[in-house]
């Protein structure tokens, strides 16, 4: 094949024969370690460091794939600081002096830079769709730059779920961009769960989403996700294991979700179901004068 | 002194996340400069001022910005020594797909935002190519999905890159690329050193395939920026037909072969 390149064809494209033979190498070595099979973390492990006053945080948390710890406190308080250090693997190198270890060691560099060892999946509060794609073109298309198998059986998967989680219900035709908010969060939800290799999943305030937040919580653990949330939903806040709180930069205080705040749990979806009948009755055109 | 060369297509982000990266930066004692090179017209030297950056612009009018940049950049490392800069920044905006900034053993950044669309990196060329440091940026827009297949398609054009997602209005990854620009090395002459991608036919030494760096190996159609510290409005001037052609012809003196096959006659 580089027998037939001319000297012409190499000076459009501006290489020498040199550093074309390198970049096919690193290329399909590259391409090599987006199909290598991805490290389990059994454990990802947060070792305190120093608040914005620089007063020791104190702690050390261990969390595994299966649970969900809750982030909470005031705009500001460090919050999304807490999730970077996160996905940056931090070794004290970050202004809090945070260290995070995979499996209890000090984790391999790759999972700092890697695309395909990334460590976080993100589900931010702003969910659009810029594609112009079908949902079915759309979950393809994510599946085969995962190189996953059977992507016609995941495409199924996804759509199952997410229809389950939306409460208006898509099909595989339907182009992303005309997705409605709800619809367009439950998708990526699905497809997060399902497709994604990231074995941590970092999610910004899901509250007003449209979507039936438990099942997709659900859904997120049954894929064996270690799931780190910043909220202030009471709903979802008691679905945790835990809460972190956050305050002047440092986790101030790690609050076990205890039986009494489980059993007020069913109080409270109690009361949410109520209010979700109510916003259903308002759409259907009903009058709410007896409630 | 250290030296980042940071490119990559029109508004993809890169004012934004070297700003967020400055801050970060700052907060660790680094004094920062930055030299800006645009085609046209550019307003980022006021936003650069504005947060009490030392910074100076370069516009190439005519020229392709990344040829302007070569026969300029040397002047440019003098003037941050001069400074007495930590860290000099170099923002060109990649105007031309085909030419790319890159300087070897220079780090190199290419900033390409979320929002382009995933046939984008294919067609960016050498200055994604060859580039150390892929930032990606505008991440907040889309979905994770959507950052995925997006960062998979520039994986694909770049193995080797460090790829990483910076955001350039909340900061956030900012203090993870300051990081990597604190670890670059000492640098402190461009004397010897030589471009990535060898530059495609235009009107200068860099487009016969010059890619030493040095006032000795420029000849032709060269443009000089002007480092003084009194700001300058306007673009260069246009060159007239007559100094254009007489150029033309001296060039095709110098290297026939090359000429005969893109021009008549
Ligand atoms: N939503 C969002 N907008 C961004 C982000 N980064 C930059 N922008 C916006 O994108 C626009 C262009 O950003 P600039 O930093 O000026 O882009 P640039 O690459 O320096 O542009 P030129 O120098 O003119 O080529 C601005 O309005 C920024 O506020 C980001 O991460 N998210
Ligand atoms: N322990 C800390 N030491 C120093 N700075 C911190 C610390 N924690 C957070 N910060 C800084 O405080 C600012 C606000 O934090 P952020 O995480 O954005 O807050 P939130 O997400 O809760 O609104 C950021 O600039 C962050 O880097
Ligand atoms: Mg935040
Ligand atoms: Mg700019
Ligand atoms: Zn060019
Ligand atoms: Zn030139």
């Amino acid at each position: 094949m580089f027998a037939r390149l001319t000297d012409d064809h190499l000076d459009d494209m501006g290489l020498t024969l040199d550093q074309l033979r390198s970049a096919l190498r690193d290329y399909v070595e590259g391409m090599g370690a987006l199909q290598q099979e991805i490290d389990t973390v059994e454990k990802l492990t947060i070792r305190g460091g120093f608040n914005k006053d620089r007063e020791a945080e104190d702690f050390e948390l261990d969390l595994i794939p299966g649970q969900i710890t809750c982030i909470v406190g005031p705009t500001g308080s460090g919050k999304s600081r807490l999730l970077a250090d996160i996905e940056w693997v931090a070794q004290g190198d970050t202004p809090t002096g945070r260290h995070i270890l995979i499996n209890g060691q000090v984790p391999d560099a790759k999972w700092r830079f890697s695309i395909e060892h990334k460590l976080v999946a993100q589900l931010s509060q702003n969910m659009n769709f810029v594609m112009d794609l079908s949902v079915e073109e759309f979950i393809r298309m994510h599946a085969e730059s995962r190189f996953v198998a059977n992507v016609d059986e995941k495409i199924t998967s996804i759509l199952v779920q997410a229809n389950e989680l939306a409460g208006e219900s898509f099909t595989a035709d339907t182009p992303i961009t005309s997705l409605s908010g709800g619809q367009s969060r439950a998708l990526m939800i699905a497809d997060t769960a399902i497709l994604s290799r990231s074995p941590i999943v970092l999610i910004d305030e899901i509250e007003n989403a449209g979507i039936d937040r438990k099942k997709a919580l659900a859904l997120l653990i049954k894929e064996e996700k270690i799931v780190l949330m910043a909220t202030h939903d009471p709903i979802l806040a008691l679905m945790g294991q835990r809460r972190l709180v956050i305050k002047n930069g440092g986790v101030a205080k790690i609050i076990e979700t205890g039986q009494a705040e489980r059993d007020n749990l069913e109080q409270l979806e109690i009361l949410d179901r109520k209010l979700m009948a109510l916003r259903h009755r308002i759409r259907q055109g009903e009058t709410l004068e007896t409630i | 002194m250290k030296f980042v060369t940071v490119s990559g297509p029109p508004s993809s982000g890169k004012t934004a996340i070297i700003l967020q990266a400055i801050d970060a930066l700052k907060e660790r004692r680094f004094q920062i400069g930055v030299v800006k090179f645009d085609c046209l017209v550019t307003d980022d030297d006021k936003l650069y001022q504005k947060r009490g950056v030392p910074v100076r612009k370069g516009l190439s009018g005519a020229l392709c910005p990344d040829h302007y940049f070569v026969s300029n950049i040397e002047a440019c490392m003098k003037w941050g020594l001069e400074k007495d800069l930590d860290i000099l920044i170099s923002e060109s905006a990649g105007l031309c797909n085909r030419c790319s900034p890159h300087i070897k053993d220079v780090t190199a950044i290419c900033v390409i935002d979320n929002l382009s669309g995933i046939g984008t990196p294919k067609k960016i060329g050498p200055m994604l190519k060859a580039a150390d440091i892929v930032v990606i940026t505008k991440g907040d827009i889309v979905s994770q999905a959507e950052r995925e297949v997006f960062a998979s398609r520039v994986r694909q054009v770049n193995p080797k890159a460090v790829i990483m997602h910076v955001n350039g209005i909340t900061g956030q990854g900012a203090f993870e690329l300051s990081t990597l620009l604190a670890q670059t090395e000492e640098i402190n002459t461009l004397k010897g050193k030589s471009l990535r991608f060898s530059m495609p036919a235009a009107l200068c030494s860099y487009c016969l395939g010059e890619t030493r760096i040095g006032d000795e190996y420029q000849m032709g159609n060269v443009r000089k920026i002007d480092l003084s510290s009194k700001p300058t409005a306007e673009g260069p001037k246009p060159l007239t037909l007559k100094i254009f052609l007489i150029r033309l012809a001296l060039m095709r003196l110098a290297s026939p072969e090359r000429w005969k096959s893109c021009l008549p006659g």
